[in-house]
């Protein structure tokens, strides 16, 4: 018995979500008494072995040309190969874009109960029961899986990563990976921006900007806070600003460590998306804002004023001129 | 061409949660009931639209749910579905609700099979991936545009701090999400329409669900805001740095 995570890249390079889900895996694999391996597939230009600090001791590899790019029913049979060849008993995945793509798909072709967006370890004191979050974040859910494997993918920024010491050994593992029925046309990636579901800090904003020509200080705030950029349904759908910046209900939700919101109201639509957020700051001239009620922190005031000068102080604390 | 649209029925958006019977069961008191925003506004409306572009399209809507669910699967025939089948069963896991609407596609024979990228009750975004399975076929999830030139689609798919675009040949399963397709709101005319389109009924195939929910709960609430002066920013920054330590 293992427990096999597979960790995810993009052009060769291990994603942030897959060290959360290295650690998480340890975690489980120390919890169940058993191994931590790992899968990776395709070109890598990642110091594979280094990754044994997450708590991996053994990472194969399957490096093969079809594999350079997701096609999810290609990567699923190879998985399930590697799976089988150690004897997993519990997958994990991170509920990332590619992880949302393999996943279900496993789970499938495995008849393994899959939990999906997973946000605290698993409770083995009674069967296998896993807390994820349903409602949109409103509430949540207890999954119990009764199936020989199972398979779990974990919300992105719901578990700390945590680097110690050790080096993973790293085998070829060598199989004919079907040829990819999804073909890559071409990759559209906003370059030097932190990508908003990977955050740690997002800054936000909302029809309380009047415009989109008045998005400097946002952008400005950000950069200082080396954090995402997002807004809310009625900017993107304005389009003031790019549908990938929405969140809320029908936009991406996300849970960074903290998240400023300047000029949202906080309709209950906006909060599903942001409100497993650890920490929210509320910037709104309105003091009946109902997002107050959501937030940590909060200034009634002006964003045209209170916003340069937050970046104003965080430039001080951090002895930014 | 064939595409099947899977549908669900979720509580509205601003529906209260809350639970019953000890906490394993969703308290369904008072509570509104939707299309999945996904399932229509994105996956169902982008279906609509193929259809408007070529005549000889046909959609059929599936849905897995009790009779209750008829509702809704009507407002989706007022919006542009030719034909509509209730798989009869109460719903389990996403497993047992993947095995039904992948039965169903096999008897249809589609060359597309839609979803949207999540059901907001349960937040799961794994239907589309499991019937991909199920079926044999590729399977592009997260897409925000969809194109198609003879039996070839161009699919552009969320990645994170971007996307991406895809090619791949009918046929395949797609879960949508924004971008795909803006809102509709139903006519009179479809609305008249719906009500005599055909609404199949057909007993769900034996399948076992491989999970199961043990138990429901809400998130603790937050203590309340600590509301800073407008005049005093630094304080906030202050707060966020030696308190909330989250810069």
């Amino acid at each position: 018995m293992s427990v096999l995570i597979f960790i995810d890249t993009a052009e060769g390079h291990v994603k942030k979500a897959s060290l959360e889900a290295l650690t998480y895996g340890a975690k489980v694999a120390e919890q169940l008494g058993t191994t931590a391996e790992a899968v990776v597939l395709g070109t890598t230009q990642d110091d594979l072995p280094a990754l044994g600090k997450y708590g991996v001791k053994k990472i194969h590899h399957v490096n093969n040309d079809n594999l350079n790019h997701l096609d999810a029913q290609v990567y699923t049979k190879v998985i399930a190969e590697v799976a089988a060849a150690c004897g997993a008993d519990t997958i994990i995945f991170s509920n990332n874009v590619n992880g949302k793509a393999i996943a279900p798909r496993l789970s499938a072709r495995l008849k393994a109960g899959l939990v999906a967006g997973a946000v605290a370890l698993p409770d083995t004191s009674q069967g296998f029961v896993v807390k994820k979050n349903v409602f949109s974040g409103k509430a949540y859910a207890m999954i119990s899986v009764s199936t020989p494997v199972r398979i779990i993918a974990l919300s992105p920024n719901a578990y700390q990563t945590l680097a110690g010491e050790g080096t993973a050994e790293v085998v070829a593992f060598n199989t004919s990976a079907d040829a990819p029925k999804v073909k890559l046309v071409s990759v559209n990636k906003a370059s030097g921006e932190v990508p908003l579901t990977e955050a740690e800090i997002v800054v936000s904003a909302g029809r309380g900007m009047k415009g989109p020509e008045h998005w400097g200080i946002v952008e400005e705030l950000a950069r200082t806070l080396h954090a995402a950029t997002a807004c809310s349904r009625p900017v993107a759908d304005a389009h003031w600003r790019p549908h990938n910046e929405h969140v809320g209900q029908t936009g991406f939700a996300i849970a960074p460590n903290l998240y400023i919101a300047i000029g949202i109201s906080g309709a209950i639509q906006h909060l599903a998306g942001v409100n497993r957020s650890k920490v929210i700051v509320v910037i709104n001239k309105d003091p009946e804002a109902p997002f107050f009620k959501a937030a940590d922190y909060g200034i009634v005031g002006d964003a045209f004023e209170v916003v340069p000068r937050m970046t104003a102080a965080i430039k001080k604390l951090r002895g930014i001129a | 061409m064939k595409i099947l649209v899977c549908i669900s029925k979720t509580p509205d958006t601003t529906a209260k949660i809350a639970f019953t019977d000890n906490n394993t069961k969703f308290d369904v008191n008072g509570v509104q009931w939707i299309i999945n925003p996904y399932d229509e506004w994105y996956s169902l409306v982008r279906a609509i639209e193929l259809k408007e572009a070529d005549a000889s399209t046909l959609i059929h809507l599936v849905t897995v749910g009790a009779a209750d669910a008829e509702p809704i699967i009507r407002k989706a025939l007022a919006l542009g579905g030719d034909e509509a089948i209730r798989v009869n069963t109460d719903s389990h896991d996403s497993f047992y609700i993947a095995a039904q609407i992948a039965e169903v596609a096999r008897q249809g024979g589609y060359d597309l099979v839609f979803t949207g990228k999540e059901t907001i009750d349960y937040n799961g975004s794994s239907i589309g991936g499991m019937v991909a399975e199920l079926l044999d076929l590729p399977y592009i999830s997260l897409a925000t545009k969809f194109e198609l030139a003879g039996t070839t689609a161009t699919v552009t798919r969320e990645i994170e701090g971007g996307e991406e675009v895809n090619e791949v040949a009918l046929p395949f399963v797609l879960s949508a999400t924004k971008g795909m397709a803006e809102a509709r709101i139903p006519n009179m005319r479809g609305i008249m329409a719906a009500r005599t389109k055909p609404l199949k009924v057909q007993e769900p195939v034996a399948v076992d669900a491989l999970t199961s929910v043990s138990g429901f709960g809400l998130p603790p609430a937050k203590a309340g805001v600590k509301l800073v002066d407008a005049e005093n920013v630094e304080e906030l920054v202050r707060l966020l740095h030696e308190e909330a330590k989250s810069i």
